[in-house]
């Protein structure tokens, strides 16, 4: 058996250590939203956060998470059910097309803005070049993570400001 | 074999009545009947098989389209619900099922008869014809840019108006006044000289009694309210939280999963197989001899691949295994020259007398140009689950024609069409690869041998690997200009067409032209991919012009602008796209800028590249485009498709390039098969001309233009003419040379 925490959540799966964490995100803890592309960390599908960075679950094996933080697309989202600013700014801009590669998307920028609140289109490139998206959504993703990048300064201006 | 025969099909069409909904513009006999089960609660009144109102007062549109990211599920609903006057707000968009009560008869008609208008009297016997004929060959399907084209101008909107039509009527029925002094708006009949109202709910019953005309008038664009508008689409917001389906996430209690590989040369076949060689590894259930494939079937899908990876098999080759691409582009170039001597070419074109012009021209060009296979590369690789339980066959995947998948595993399973059942889930990219069944054959007959539901995923390695390739080809041009730089003969012979049929054609006044094409087949399985035929003849045709522009001495934009004097709505498209782009401003000597411009799928587009090339480096910072589709229902996603088709087009332009080895693929993932990415990918700007022609498609036509865009872009900036894709083989530090140089 191996223990996983997930969105906060504990899972116990009983599966080979060396099964890529992936495959046990989708098909044992049964959170889809996380989206095989290649299996070999060229297209970044599978983007999750370990303890807060951005990695490839599919070419993870599953025992580097072990007693470690794993994120998700679905645990992203607040409690409340509020968006992360970055998937509100998703559905502002109409960033998603097929929509497939877009949970690893919002993940990797994600981890760009917790890092970097101000990313310049340089960061940006840097951050997402791991990130493939078929239908060419580049330029609205280039405009959403600024957006989201906009909407959490001034949430943390308003935050300090009240301070 | 399924019992799928003529009989059956028009026994189906055949009218039992009874029912309280009716028909509003095709031959309904009981179709409403036959539907109702599939989409409608107990209380909804159906308007023809495409609407629904329920007592709520919301409004369903039903879309038999694939929604693919093309944003087709929230723009043909825009199409019915402003025909119909309805509150957009609560309108809600259900994808057609499988059935084949849903084949297509619009996309039929259309694309069938084009724009032949009809007379109303022989409207429902046509689309009755179209309907039977539909469902003859499984036709559900979402590609060739058709959808708004087809289903909304014929179906959606004509649904939309007849409904208002039937409803308005049903008010003035109820209140004893004339229709002339109703109006209708957000879903709410209004007589506003008695300040009454009423909700289509409320009326829809008797609506539903009310016969309607065939032909109900359409708005005219100055009408519009919702069409030409940018709703935010309805598939977006499950894409953002991770709660979207797509096929690859549908799950069954009790669900297994399945691996599979292919004889990796196209035409081979297991000739050997040793299952035990796997049966002791963890998870294993069972290995299937798909005769053509091997697959696992495991308690995990990581299990099912350890256990593929370690399956002793082997394959033949079906006599295919010697074929390397070079050979391959050694055939396309002996069949080219044997058939331009024995003259025994096939004809697109003759118009004038080519060779004749091309013996008198003072100044005759000749260009060779090639370009390899592709593949589609979706971001979901192929995969399907499948349960056969109860002489029934479900299937839950992403199809651009769910009819037409039926029908081909119930034609592989010996059951009845109306025993198998497609769920159709969001298509984590389409691009033309998920209209072939293969995948969901292969699923049915995995899971046809065991009893629980088995979910097939391909992996990316054999989704590159077995793939329908765009096909590779050899084009070549042989153009003639008189004394003062005009064109005067155009003569192209190229390998392999498909189709659209007018691919190849030029909408420049060249007064002799002869296009012309030899078949030289090749053991390579073709599919349709984005823009199809259009994808390769537009580079060819567009890059062809630039170098005849060159060879004239003459600006590219200038010397096109002259060839389309009698085409203004192409001459609109151009001008716009230069204009936008600064056409004519001084550049820097590292930046190059390409113009080019291309109809397809009944669309204009043109594409201004700009690219800078320092030290052979390419990077390309902007592209401006300009598109007119005769009326664009949906401005932002209009622009998102140019974004799109733009985008995998310069992919393929940059990077794409599938080859054969030993009669197979030599490439199998991203490393080898590059995709454009956020570090390369430019800033697109998209301008949208009305022209009010009729209507084109979008979801291809922003593709076509890309390639040649941009090597003409590399040619001002370079002096180097890439005439073989993809580009990044070339290589483009030569930098002593520039067009405006020596022009």
């Amino acid at each position: 058996m191996i223990t996983l925490k997930i969105n906060g959540e504990t899972h116990s799966v009983d599966v080979d250590p060396a099964t890529p964490l992936l495959w046990v995100i989708r098909d044992y803890v049964g959170l889809t939203g996380t989206k095989f592309g290649c299996g070999i960390a060229q297209c970044g599908a599978c983007t999750v956060h370990l303890n807060g960075a951005p990695i490839r679950s599919c070419a993870t094996p599953v025992q580097v998470a072990i007693d470690q933080e794993v994120t998700t697309i679905e645990g992203i989202v607040k409690n409340d059910g509020e968006l992360h600013p970055l998937q509100q700014a998703w559905i502002d801009e109409q960033v998603p097309q097929c929509g497939y590669c877009q949970s690893g998307q919002i993940m990797s920028a994600a981890a760009l803005l917790e890092n970097n609140p101000s990313p310049s289109d340089a960061d940006i490139d840097q951050a997402m070049a791991g990130n493939v998206c078929r239908c060419g959504t580049y330029p609205r993703i280039r405009k959403g993570i600024k957006r989201a990048a906009l909407a959490i300064n001034v949430l943390h201006e308003e935050a300090t400001t009240d301070g | 074999m399924g019992k799928w025969s003529r009989r059956a099909f028009i026994t189906t069409g055949i009218a039992a009545g009874g029912v309280v909904v009716f028909g509003v513009a095709i031959r309904r006999g009981d179709r409403t009947a036959k539907v109702r089960h599939l989409i409608a609660n107990e209380n909804d009144a159906i308007f023809d098989t495409w609407l629904k109102i329920a007592p709520d007062n919301t409004i369903t549109v039903i879309v038999p389209h694939a929604e693919m990211g093309q944003g087709v599920h929230t723009t043909l609903a825009m199409m019915l619900a402003d025909e119909l006057d309805a509150d957009w707000s609560r309108v809600d968009i259900l994808e057609a099922p499988s059935d084949k009560e849903y084949a297509n008869y619009a996309l039929a008609r259309g694309y069938t008869a084009g724009g032949v208008d009809f007379p109303a009297w022989l409207i429902d016997t046509v689309d009755g014809i179209f309907f039977r004929a539909s469902q003859a060959i499984g036709l559900q399907l979402t590609g060739g840019s058709t959808s708004v084209r087809t289903t909304g101008q014929i179906a959606m909107r004509v649904t939309g108006a007849a409904a208002r039509i039937a409803l308005l009527q049903a008010a003035a029925d109820e209140w004893q006044v004339s229709v002339s002094e109703l109006t209708t708006r957000d879903s709410t009949v209004l007589h506003a000289a008695s300040e009454r109202s009423a909700t289509y709910a409320s009326l829809a019953e008797a609506a539903a009694r009310v016969t309607l005309p065939s032909k109900p008038v359409l708005k005219s664009s100055d009408e519009f309210s919702i069409m030409g508008t940018s709703p935010q689409r309805h598939d977006i917001p499950a894409k953002v939280d991770g709660t979207a389906m797509f096929g690859i996430d549908a799950t069954l209690p009790g669900m297994k999963y399945a691996a599979i590989q292919a004889a990796p040369v196209f035409g081979g076949a297991v000739s050997k197989l040793d299952p035990a060689s796997v049966q002791d590894m963890p998870g294993v259930r069972k290995v299937i001899n798909l005769d053509n494939s091997v697959a696992v079937i495991a308690d995990g899908y990581w299990q099912a691949r350890m256990a593929l990876d370690q399956l002793q098999v082997e394959y033949s080759d079906g006599g295919n295994s010697h074929w390397e691409q070079s050979d391959i582009f050694s055939q396309f170039a002996a069949d080219l020259d044997q058939s331009a001597e024995a003259g025994d070419e096939e004809t697109d074109l003759a118009s004038g007398d080519a060779r004749a012009a091309l013996r008198s021209a003072a100044q005759v060009l000749d260009a060779e140009y090639r370009v390899p296979y592709l593949a589609h590369s979706p971001m979901e690789p192929m995969n399907c689950m499948a349960w056969v339980h109860d002489g029934s066959c479900e299937l839950w995947t992403g199809s651009q024609n769910p009819l037409g998948f039926a029908k081909d595993v119930s034609d592989a399973l010996g059951m009845d069409l109306d025993d198998v059942t497609v769920h159709n889930q969001y298509l984590g990219g389409g691009f033309g690869r998920r209209g072939f069944s293969d995948y969901a054959v292969q699923a049915a007959r995995i899971a046809s041998s065991v009893p629980y539901p088995v979910k097939l995923v391909w992996s990316r390695e054999e989704d590159t690997r077995h793939d329908h390739y765009r096909q590779a080809s050899i084009s070549r041009f042989r153009g003639g200009l008189d004394a003062n730089g005009k064109p005067v003969a155009w003569h192209n012979h190229y390998v392999n067409k498909h189709d659209p049929e007018e691919a190849p054609h030029i909408p420049y006044a060249i007064g002799n032209q002869r296009i012309v094409y030899t078949e030289s087949k090749t053991h390579v399985p073709w599919g349709f991919w984005r823009s199809v035929d259009h994808s390769l003849h537009a580079f060819f045709t567009e890059s062809f012009v630039d170098e005849l522009a060159f060879a004239a001495g003459r600006d590219p934009y200038e010397f096109r602008r002259e060839l389309l004097q009698d085409e203004p709505r192409y001459l609109a498209v151009l001008d716009l796209a230069a204009e936008k782009a600064g056409w004519g401003e001084p550049l820097a000597k590292h930046q190059g800028r390409g113009i080019s411009i291309h109809r397809s799928f009944g669309t204009i587009v043109a594409e201004v590249v700009d690219v800078d090339v320092v030290d052979g480096e390419l990077t390309v910072p902007r592209v401006v485009c300009a598109v007119d589709a005769g009326y664009t229902i949906h401005p932002d996603g209009m622009a998102a498709q140019m974004e799109s088709g733009i985008a995998y087009g310069m992919t393929a332009a940059l990077y794409g390039e599938i080859s054969i080895r030993h009669g197979a693929v030599a490439q199998s993932n991203f490393h080898d098969y590059p995709m454009l990415r956020m570090d390369k990918a430019p800033i697109v700007e998209t301008h949208i001309i009305n022209s009010g022609k009729p209507l084109g498609g979008a979801g291809e036509p922003g593709t076509p233009p890309i390639a040649p865009a941009l090597t003409n872009a590399i040619f001002n900036a370079t002096g180097i003419r890439i005439r073989e894709l993809p580009v990044q083989q070339h290589d483009l530090k030569r930098t002593d040379f520039r067009e405006t140089d020596v022009a």
